[in-house]
């Protein structure tokens, strides 16, 4: 992995997308030893259907704060699927949300990963938690983060009372990435 | 009632609440300014305030010099931010009396927002408007309150304007007391203010005052003792009257009084209540932390263990 | 000058991934501020919205107000009730606070004010950076006077000068701005609070000699000259008007001069003690980027481009925007051949570098308006430009 690496997380408003990339800036910068900064688009395109928020990780102080050739894009929704792809680095990672996106003509050199992250939401109680089922297969698959840092960073980003169940989505979601890791394998 | 200073006489004790230094005053001969000022220490001197516990804020304008000629802790703002200037004082040190002392055009025109929301929330405050129908600072134009027909140096051919009933305005926003008086009524000028720095939330006292040189003379009403001859004619006490019926035409009849006293909880109660309720009973606006108060505690015992048991204290 | 650790009922120590807005409120009460009053506005809410939260836990008082005008008049009324008071705000906010900038400028207040910038003018771009109110910053009151502003580049640093923003105003009793931007404002990182014992903070310096001797004012062109808090019994008068050192109204041009001279004296005599600059690679350098706030992040890549191309650049980052860095600049344009200045407006503080360098360099505006940062190309195609 190249000691810069940029990852976008996308989908549609409501689905906590910009929770997702909290949480992991906050593992990653409070608990795995790395540098993260995140930016969000604010603005009228926040309000509406598309939603995005960046992330830079690095081992170094990060200087340059935007992401211009993301390595990872996770994608919960067409829109952000049809929007973003087409940035991806080559040799890329693109996760999507398996019953929300269709996929298209992205380019074949991208490693693609589908959760189906809005059913396992559901089997445990809400598909509220959509959001962290896809953020444990992100750091599966990923290996950015450490599953460790992803859990540390929980309390203080989703309500107290609703932690427990956040951690079990994230958990399920994880255990799906290791195994579509482990069935991808050579 | 001021046991401390009972034995002073009385024109020293009036003389230590103005700055003597920075007199003669600006005021013209005849202005009503200076009589609100007499009475409004007046008032200090009787309702027993520390004068180092009082302070005055005021605008801009002729009324606005007020806080420039009497002796307390006190701020000449800009024009029209008394109050907000006299919030942010009163809520760094709630132990101060705070007095916002201002015309109408700096309270009411450029300060009117400032108004409705100090009387809407209750900011424990004692606004005194020196109300002279004018801007007279800049030389007699129209302002809110000026009658309808009476003629400013911008309304050259008469008011056109429907112009704000002050007490009802008041009222209407929430403030706990309301009174108006005019200049002549200097005692009970001097009652009300008492009364107003003796209690808690927003007091209104609204004093109708002669600018002779402006509004009255050109208006034609003559010079200030034919202003305390209209006041003395045509105002009528009608304490705790409906606010609406205070409205005040030309030379016409004025409502004088007290008008509105109610008890509510100030702004500062309600965000004691509330903050108490979500950090507990201990808290205390710029108070100590738990931590801080166990400390302070644990010396205490810490001393009076190692001095022993001593009568009487060192206070 | 009374410096003394931070009250730890202040202090959230730690390591927390914050951004900007929530860290100037952190550095607020870190400071000792315990009054806030402002009046909400994109995107520099979620500072209000921060101190609101924190407020009970530390005993301080937070007020929405009406309008930003009565939110930086209670500031005054405030410091002269003893607190140390912070207010945030944007473009439109700024502009309804002049007035009475002017007022804290004139009667000397410790006040401290954070303009997360958005793009303008008027409504403009509500949700997106620029840095097009630095003049403003400087000159936007009317009358001639003085302040003290700070353009922090990240989260951290908006922590970190918020505090020494603090300390400026109480060393100089001046209002004191931090000139940020939304890239930063809405920006999450890392932010480390220090412990308590680690922070210092300048308390304010009141007067305890006897009453007759009180002067709320000394024109010694030094500032920092003890104030009064009200309730002490030192009866203090402040007003706007030209005044003398009692704070009485002196209506002539003699005094007018003297109060003006003191006002802008006291931060431009201290220059030197006030500026803060980063600099890289200065010495040897044949172009210079001169930017601050988000706007030197973005330079950084561009810097790297055209070291890759074998220029001798060098970076300055003003920290310090306000008073201006006069002195390095003169000295630096007698060194370099060329100056770029970078910045998110249509050219404010070239005009700074133009004069400072007096001909002796050239000096090339990188701008455009608010709404996005720089493309780093731009800054990398200015300097190879510079060296032509
Ligand atoms: C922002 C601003 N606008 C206008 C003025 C000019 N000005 C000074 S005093 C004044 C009117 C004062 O009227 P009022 O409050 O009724 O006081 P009076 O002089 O009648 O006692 C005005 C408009 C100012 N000082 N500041
Ligand atoms: S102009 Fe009018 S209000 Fe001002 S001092 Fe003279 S009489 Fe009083
Ligand atoms: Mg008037």
């Amino acid at each position: 992995m190249m000691s810069t690496t940029e990852i976008r997380f996308s989908g549609f408003g409501g689905q906590g997308i910009i929770r997702c990339a909290l949480i992991t800036g906050k593992a990653l910068s409070l608990y795995d030893d790395k540098f993260a900064t995140m930016t969000q688009s604010f603005g009228p395109e926040a309000r509406g259907s598309a939603c995005s928020a960046q992330l830079v990780v690095s081992a170094q102080r990060i200087l340059y704060p935007y992401i211009t050739a993301p390595a990872v894009l996770m994608a919960l929704s067409q829109g952000a699927y049809d929007k973003y792809h087409p940035e991806v680095i080559p040799g890329g990672t693109l996760i999507v949300e398996e019953d929300l996106v269709k996929l298209g003509d992205h380019d074949p050199r991208l490693q693609v990963w589908r959760v189906p992250a809005t059913r396992v939401a559901e089997s445990i109680g809400n598909r509220l938690f959509t959001n962290l089922v896809a953020l444990g297969f992100f750091t599966a698959v990923t290996g950015v983060v450490t599953a460790e840092a992803m859990k540390r960073a929980l309390p203080g980003l989703v309500p107290g009372r609703f932690l427990k169940v956040n951690i079990s989505a994230f958990e399920k979601g994880y255990e799906h990435g290791v195994q579509a890791r482990g069935a991808a394998a050579p | 009632m001021n046991v401390m200073t009972a034995d002073v006489p009385s024109e020293d004790r009036f003389a230590a609440m103005l700055r003597t230094e920075r007199m003669p005053h600006i005021w013209c001969p005849g202005c009503g300014i200076g009589s609100v000022v007499t009475c409004f220490i007046d008032a200090v001197r009787r309702s027993g305030v520390d004068q180092d516990k009082l302070a005055v804020v005021s605008g801009i304008g002729c009324s606005g010099r007020v806080a420039g000629y009497v002796n307390f802790d006190s701020i000449h703002a800009t024009h029209g931010r008394a109050i907000p200037v006299a919030t942010g004082l009163k809520l760094a040190n709630p132990e101060l009396t705070v007095v916002v002392i201002s015309g109408d055009g700096d309270l009411i025109s450029i300060g009117g927002n400032h108004f409705v929301h100090a009387a809407r929330r209750n900011m424990d405050l004692v606004v005194i408007c020196i109300n002279n129908f004018t801007y007279g600072m800049t030389g007699g134009q129209v302002t809110p309150t000026t009658p309808g027909s009476a003629t400013a140096s911008t309304t050259p051919y008469g008011n056109y304007e429907y112009p704000l009933t002050l007490p009802f305005l008041a009222d209407a926003c929430g403030a706990s007391y309301v009174a108006r008086w005019t200049s002549l009524h200097a005692r009970n000028i001097t009652q009300s203010v008492e009364e107003a720095l003796t209690r808690r939330g927003f007091s209104f006292i609204e004093v109708i005052t002669p600018c002779t040189t402006l509004y009255l003379r050109r208006n034609r009403l003559g010079d200030g003792v034919d202003a305390l001859q209209y006041y003395q004619n045509n105002s009528e006490i009608l304490h705790g009257i409906d606010t609406r019926e205070t409205a005040i035409e030309l030379q016409g009849k004025i409502a004088v009084g007290k008008f509105v006293d109610r008890e509510k909880p100030t702004y500062l109660d309600a965000v004691t209540r509330c903050n108490a309720k979500v950090i507990g009973d201990d808290y205390q606006l710029y108070g100590k932390t738990e931590p801080e108060k166990k400390s302070a505690e644990a010396k205490k015992t810490e001393d009076q263990v190692t001095a022993g048991p001593v009568s009487g204290g060192h206070s | 000058m009374n410096i003394v650790h931070a009250d730890p009922r202040g202090v959230d120590s730690g390591a927390h991934f914050m951004d900007g807005d929530h860290a100037i409120a952190e550095g607020a009460l870190a400071a000792g501020c315990r009054f806030f009053a402002g009046y909400p506005i994109t995107p520099s809410t979620e500072t209000a919205e921060r101190f609101a939260e924190r407020a009970p836990e530390v005993g301080a008082m937070f007020i929405q107000m009406e309008d930003e005008i009565a939110s930086i008049a209670a500031l005054i009324g405030a410091a002269w009730g003893g607190q140390k008071a912070m207010t945030v705000t944007s473009g439109p906010g700024f502009s309804l606070m002049m007035e009475n900038i002017g007022l804290a400028a004139m009667t000397e207040t410790p006040i401290v004010l954070a303009n997360v910038q958005r793009g303008g003018p008027s409504t403009g771009l509500p949700t997106l950076t620029a840095q097009q109110d630095m003049f403003q910053a400087r000159f936007g009151s009317h009358g001639d006077y003085n302040i003290i502003a700070l353009c922090p580049d990240s989260p951290q640093e908006c922590f970190d000068l918020t505090v020494e923003a603090f300390n400026l105003a109480e060393t100089y009793r001046t209002p004191v701005f931090i000139m940020t931007d939304e890239t930063v404002g809405h920006m999450h990182e890392k932010v480390v609070i220090p412990p308590a014992d680690h922070i210092k903070v300048v308390e304010r310096n009141l007067f305890t000699g006897p009453k007759e001797d009180f002067r709320p004012y000394r024109f010694d062109s030094q500032g920092g000259h003890p104030m009064a808090r009200a309730g002490a019994g030192y009866r203090f008068h402040i007003t706007g008007l030209t005044h003398d050192e009692r704070g009485y109204p002196v209506m002539t041009a003699a005094q007018n001069q003297v109060v003006v001279t003191h006002l802008i004296e006291k931060i431009n005599g201290n220059a030197e003690c006030i500026i803060r600059l980063e600099e890289d690679q200065v010495e040897g350098a044949e172009v210079l980027v001169i930017s601050y706030g988000i706007t030197s992040r973005i330079a950084v890549r561009a810097i790297a481009e055209a070291r890759k191309k074998d220029i001798k650049v060098g970076a300055l980052r003003l920290i310090t925007v306000w008073p201006f860095c006069e002195r390095r600049i003169r000295e630096l344009a007698g060194q370099v051949r060329a100056m770029v200045v970078a910045e998110i407006n249509y050219g404010q503080m070239v005009r700074e570098v133009e004069r400072c360098a007096a001909g002796r360099c050239r000096v090339i505006s990188v701008n455009h308006c608010g709404g996005a940062v720089h493309d780093p190309a731009v800054i990398t195609q200015a300097i190879e430009e510079a060296c032509r």
